[in-house]
């Protein structure tokens, strides 16, 4: 099977890689270069584990295959954080406990990291409405969403 | 397996026609990707529609709306003209999945995945949508309720490509609204669902109207009956009723694990009563 070249932009680094047609970019991110932030839960676009941002629009990367990341600009969570400086979100969910096992983080981190840049001041029913898509089986949800309204708070100040 | 991206439809079109084993338009993904992983279909070729021009936006022109068949839903609620016109289109398109499955999934896709549970597709089917069929003998527009012919089956031929989705531009006095049933509050697959449509006179007497039902028969239902019921009345409680009544009648639902024969009957009919007062409100009745 010959692979599709693909040349597209990942945390704003210019990145190039060959993949098979019917590979994810799911498998592209983890399996080609390296990144494993973004992880695999169930791999049919329910547990949002994997979420990944393209072209400013919040994605399941299970979803998307690596041949249609030419051309795009996609963002994952080993881009949230500057050097050691974590992002604000990042923060808030260490001080908040808002994981556990940590699987869902990066999705969460990512798709939080989306809701706030939409809807910078989120009442908590818009949170909770805006993670839907991101399934956590340790943490009963309270702490992500009060991580997320502590995080905008601080967003906004800055 | 082969990926390809043309820039035209003409080019998607020849491939799609000369391909010799299955193949599969790729849009939004979010139902052929699950399909692929669960290898309920292995295509051999892939054609990704999202490069081609048009295809990606929504057009207002002097007749109405024209939304390409690469368009996420999201982008669908982000538009104010749209969702000014067809607020019942745009609930039903932001009902589907997630965030993230809202930011790849297309109202094309979810009327050619032809799940009898789609929930854009009665309120596509309410609002009179047509769609624009691209082929080898070139181009027709055909109403949205022909696509789905079963569960999983359209009525397309190989080589075929919806393009577009067209939406009429609105008179007057004129709503619509969706509203389905699941057991929680989101993300979740419609038990069943009910989509109407209404124009009035200035008066508030309804002068046309559409109604049609999901998830209660193999395809989509239009419920003429029902539609004729609500003609010349302003939805006074018996009207509403009565419509009701008739839905329920109209469906030929089944027995599983989401609901069962009883039930969808009882609420399809509850749903349209509903979706239609919320409909001719919008429209501006009282």
């Amino acid at each position: 099977m010959a692979g599709v070249a693909v040349s597209t932009t990942i945390n704003g680094d210019a990145v190039e890689y060959l993949c098979q047609p019917d590979e994810t970019l799911l498998d592209v991110l983890r399996d080609r270069l390296g990144l494993t932030g973004a992880k695999e839960g169930c791999g049919t676009g329910d547990c949002g584990a994997c979420s990944v941002i393209v072209d400013g629009r919040l994605v399941c990367s299970c979803l998307v295959l690596g041949a249609e990341a030419e051309g795009r600009k996609v963002e994952t969570i080993e881009g949230m954080a500057h050097g050691d400086q974590l992002h604000p979100l990042q923060q808030k969910f260490l001080e908040h406990a808002a994981l556990q096992c940590g699987i869902c983080t990066p999705g969460f981190l990512i798709a939080a990291k989306d809701l706030l840049a939409k809807n910078p001041s989120p009442t908590e029913e818009e949170i909770r409405f805006g993670l839907a898509g991101n399934l956590c089986r340790c943490t009963g949800y309270d702490k992500i969403v009060r991580a997320v309204q502590d995080a905008a708070i601080v967003m906004k100040g800055a | 397996m082969r990926y390809i991206r043309p820039l035209s439809i003409e080019d998607a079109v020849g491939e799609l026609a000369k391909a010799v084993g299955p193949a599969a338009i790729l849009a939004g993904g979010s139902d052929l990707l699950v399909r692929m992983k669960g290898g309920f279909i292995e295509p051999e070729l892939i054609v990704d529609i999202k490069a081609i021009g048009g295809l990606s936006d929504i057009t207002e022109t002097a007749d109405g709306f024209r939304i390409g068949a690469a368009v996420p839903c999201a982008v669908l609620g982000e538009n104010k003209a749209l969702r000014q016109a067809w607020p019942g289109v745009v609930e039903a398109a932001n009902l589907i999945g997630s965030k993230q499955v809202q930011g790849r999934c297309t109202i094309t896709g979810n009327l050619c995945n032809a799940s009898p549970a789609a929930d854009s597709v009665p309120a596509l089917v309410a609002a009179g949508a047509r769609a624009i069929v691209a082929g080898p003998s070139g181009k027709r527009t055909i109403a949205v309720e022909t696509v789905p012919t079963a569960p999983g089956r359209t009525s397309l031929a190989k080589g075929e490509i919806i393009e577009a989705i067209l939406l009429d531009k609105r008179p007057d006095h004129a709503g619509d609204a969706y509203l389905r049933f699941i057991p929680r509050t989101e993300m979740d697959i419609a038990v069943v669902s009910a989509g109407v449509n209404l124009t009035l006179d200035d008066h508030g007497v309804v002068k046309t109207a559409r109604v049609a039902i999901g998830a209660a028969a193999p395809t989509v239902l239009l419920v003429e009956e029902a539609a004729q019921v609500l003609i010349g009345s302003k939805l006074d409680e018996e009207t509403l009723e009565r419509l009701a009544k008739i839905c329920a009648g109209e469906c030929r639902p089944i027995d599983d694990k989401r609901g069962t024969i009883e039930f969808r009957r009882k609420v399809a009919g509850v749903l349209a009563s509903r979706a239609a007062a919320t409909a001719y409100k919008r429209a501006g009745g009282k």
